[in-house]
């Protein structure tokens, strides 16, 4: 491994762009998962390799952060507020409504791998939730409905690009 | 026509993109500005005529080519005509010493900034002495709003004595508490006046180098702010040459990468810095070894945006609002089942009771309001028999709760107080940084316990396992969050204690719990 395949080069080519940044472990590996969706296995040997740094270095700061994935996630990322302001208002009916709809539990993708779920504590958006985001889209007052069709309307968007 | 038209993360969870692209479309020039703070009228638009600016509440993309239309005779019976904003009496009660510009001035520019007072601290600063700089800190009677509440001069004064020649200012826009959003609201529609506090604090404490530390859930934040540092530095404010005065100061963000604990100042620093977010041991004080082991002077994103003001005007003017050892205005966060939910900047010496009935309204859901939480998910659970305590940091210690990052989360009749508590340990033990075990193990124990108590299992028992628990989390806990966890799960069962009986109404009844709207 930290061989020469061409996923490793690339990965190799972000993560050399924050060598010497303040914090930059930390925004390498977030710049790997946007362009791949997740951090790569081979990631922890080429960050470590370019950071100076034991593999165990960067495996104790992946596994850390909440955000780093180290599987890929499904075709629509759904985070739902699982946090106090929003429990208030609703959160924890949705997130079971959600997860029976979908046969899915928070922090699990689904099987055929089109929908990942994941628990969120807090977008700042209190005052008008429960909250949730699909994808890249925050939603206010949510409800089932709105976020299954926003789900829906996610996975039909992706096959018409994929067509 | 000019049409304002908020970028908000409200508003643009209720649609507010596909309002202002309505707009451009009816043939408006459209300026994305932050939020006014009413979020119950989000997406909430101001359109200008003749220099004055008047607005729609809950505008719909559908809404745009009426709105523009009633606009060329007369707007007002147009059924979501506001008219002026700051002639709202919900606005008119605010002392905005902090948000008076958000949702009013051009967030992407920093001459609009200037145009609307901003650089005037900056100025000043640079016009007196860094010493005459952190007496006025002093003067204003600052505390910090990320939660302590400490004085911000004593920090200030201890980097600026510091020795050696690296030294940081960082800004903690880490916001994790649930109920709060003015760190993010402030960054979307102000980024400048943080940039402004930063920057004065920097030059005042002797650093050159600052960055901001934003939570990786605020992604329209991160894009706001990131342009306003580079324009800041197309516009001088930043850099080698601040203003024209030889002094540098450079500014940075960093994203993080969903951690609660990374709030924790030293955890953040630890991050910063690339590494996990455990929490270091005080002392040393992050102001004498903070960031590389460097005197570094941390602040929440509200106590650098209060700064400006206090430098402009002067310390004992920002004193002379307030109470007591609270001075100055603190933009409260209302939110949960709530009426009028949103930003609400008042000066200190408001009642529970003010907030949550008179200007939150009671509850949207029209149940009766059960319990507050306040300052965050370590903040203390109240019930309505105490709304009459004013909101000071002093008041609120002696009745068990903090002011903490001022959001106060309102919850009706169906809350399970077990549940409450419950969670406050389930979230501990998420986001725990594991370096000490009454938190990291205590939390885990406290999920068991309550569970155990819900189902009636050995319960004058586990009550008692329940508070030698408590007790050693707050002896035991190297930081606030096992020190504090037990503080939401103590005041629940103090002021609650029949949802903890057994067997207990609530839960008998809570088969339905879908009735919480
Ligand atoms: C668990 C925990 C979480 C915290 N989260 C935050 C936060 O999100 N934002 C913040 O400004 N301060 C937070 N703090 C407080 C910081 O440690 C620190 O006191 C603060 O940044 C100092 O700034 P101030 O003087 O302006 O309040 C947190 C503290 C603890 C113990
Ligand atoms: S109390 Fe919890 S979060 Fe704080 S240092 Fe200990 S384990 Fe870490
Ligand atoms: S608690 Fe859900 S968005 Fe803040």
């Amino acid at each position: 491994m930290g061989g020469t395949s061409d996923q490793s080069i690339r990965i190799g080519a972000i993560v050399e762009a924050f060598v010497g940044r303040t914090g930059g472990l930390i925004s390498a590996l977030r710049a790997v998962q946007d362009e791949f969706g997740f951090i790569p296995p081979e990631t922890e040997e080429i960050a470590a390799a370019a950071f100076n740094l034991s593999r165990a270095e960067v495996k104790g700061v992946l596994s850390f952060y909440s955000d780093f994935r180290r599987k890929p996630p499904g075709c629509v990322v759904v985070r739902l507020c699982a946090a106090e302001s929003c429990q208030a208002q609703g959160g924890r009916e949705l997130v079971r409504e959600i997860s029976r709809r979908f046969a899915l539990s928070p922090g699990k993708t689904s099987a055929s791998g089109d929908l990942t779920l994941e628990n969120v504590y807090c977008l700042g958006l209190c005052s008008v939730g429960p909250a949730a985001s699909v994808d890249d889209c925050l939603m206010a007052r949510a409800a089932p409905e709105a976020i299954a069709a926003a789900i829906e309307e996610k996975w039909r968007s992706q096959k018409g690009s994929r067509a | 026509m000019k049409i304002y038209a908020p970028l908000d993360s409200v508003a643009l969870a209720l649609g507010g993109d596909a309002v202002a692209d309505a707009f451009t479309a009816a043939g408006c020039e459209v300026i994305r500005t932050g939020s006014r703070g009413m979020h119950w009228l989000e997406p909430l638009i101001e359109a200008e005529t003749d220099g004055a600016r008047v607005g729609f509440a809950s505008v719909e993309a559908s809404d745009a080519e009426g709105i523009v239309k009633s606009l060329a005779s007369d707007p007002r019976p147009h059924p979501k005509f506001i008219g002026a904003i700051d002639e709202l009496p919900w606005m008119k009660r605010q002392t905005r010493l902090i948000f008076g510009r958000c949702g009013v001035v051009d967030p992407a520019s920093a001459a609009d900034y200037e145009a609307h007072g901003g650089i005037r601290g900056l100025k000043r600063a640079l016009s007196i002495s860094s010493d005459a700089v952190c007496e006025e800190i002093a003067a204003s009677g600052l505390r910090g709003r990320g939660g302590a509440g400490f004085p911000a001069a004593i920090k200030w004064k201890t980097v600026a004595a510091a020795g050696g020649d690296r030294k940081y200012v960082v800004c903690n826009a880490d916001e994790g508490d649930s109920g709060t959003f003015a760190d993010r609201m402030i960054m979307e529609g102000d980024p400048f006046l943080l940039i402004e506090g930063m920057t004065i604090a920097a030059l005042a404490v002797g650093a050159a180098e600052g960055y901001v530390y934003l939570r990786s859930e605020y992604p329209v934040a991160a894009r706001v702010l990131a342009k306003a540092i580079d324009d800041a530095y197309a516009a001088g404010l930043l850099g080698a040459n601040v203003l024209g005065s030889g002094r540098a100061f450079d500014l940075e963000l960093f994203i993080g990468a969903g951690a609660y604990i990374c709030g924790e100042e030293t955890s953040l620093l630890n991050s910063l810095e690339g590494k996990r977010g455990e929490v270091r041991a005080k002392p040393p004080l992050p102001a004498l070894e903070g960031l590389f082991g460097a005197p570094t002077l941390v602040h929440n994103v509200l106590s650098f945006c209060a700064v400006p003001a206090i430098v402009a005007d002067g310390g004992r003017a920002y004193a002379a609002v307030g109470v007591g050892k609270s001075t100055g205005s603190m933009p409260f966060q209302l939110s949960g089942d709530i009426k009028y939910s949103g930003l609400f900047e008042a000066p200190f010496g408001l009642t529970l009771r003010d907030l949550v009935e008179d200007i939150g309204g009671g509850t949207r859901s029209g149940r009766p309001v059960r319990a507050i939480q306040i300052g965050g998910p370590l903040g203390a659970y109240l019930p309505p028999a105490m709304f009459g305590a004013v909101v000071d940091y002093e008041e609120l210690a002696a009745i068990g709760a903090g002011v903490g990052h001022g959001g106060i989360v309102v919850f009706n009749d169906s809350v399970d107080m077990a549940e409450q508590a419950r969670y406050a340990f389930e979230f501990c033990a998420e986001e725990s940084c594991g370096k000490c075990t009454p938190c990291r193990i205590g939390a885990v124990r406290g999920v068991e316990i309550v569970g155990r108590l819900m189902s009636g299992e050995d319960h004058a028992k586990n009550m008692e396992v329940l508070g030698d628990l408590c007790d050693l989390m707050v002896d035991g806990s190297l930081c606030a969050m096992g020190g504090m966890t037990p503080i939401p799960v103590r005041s629940a069962l103090e002021h609650f204690p029949e949802d903890f009986a057994f067997p207990s109404n609530k839960r008998i009844f809570v088969s339905g719990s879908e009735n919480s709207q």
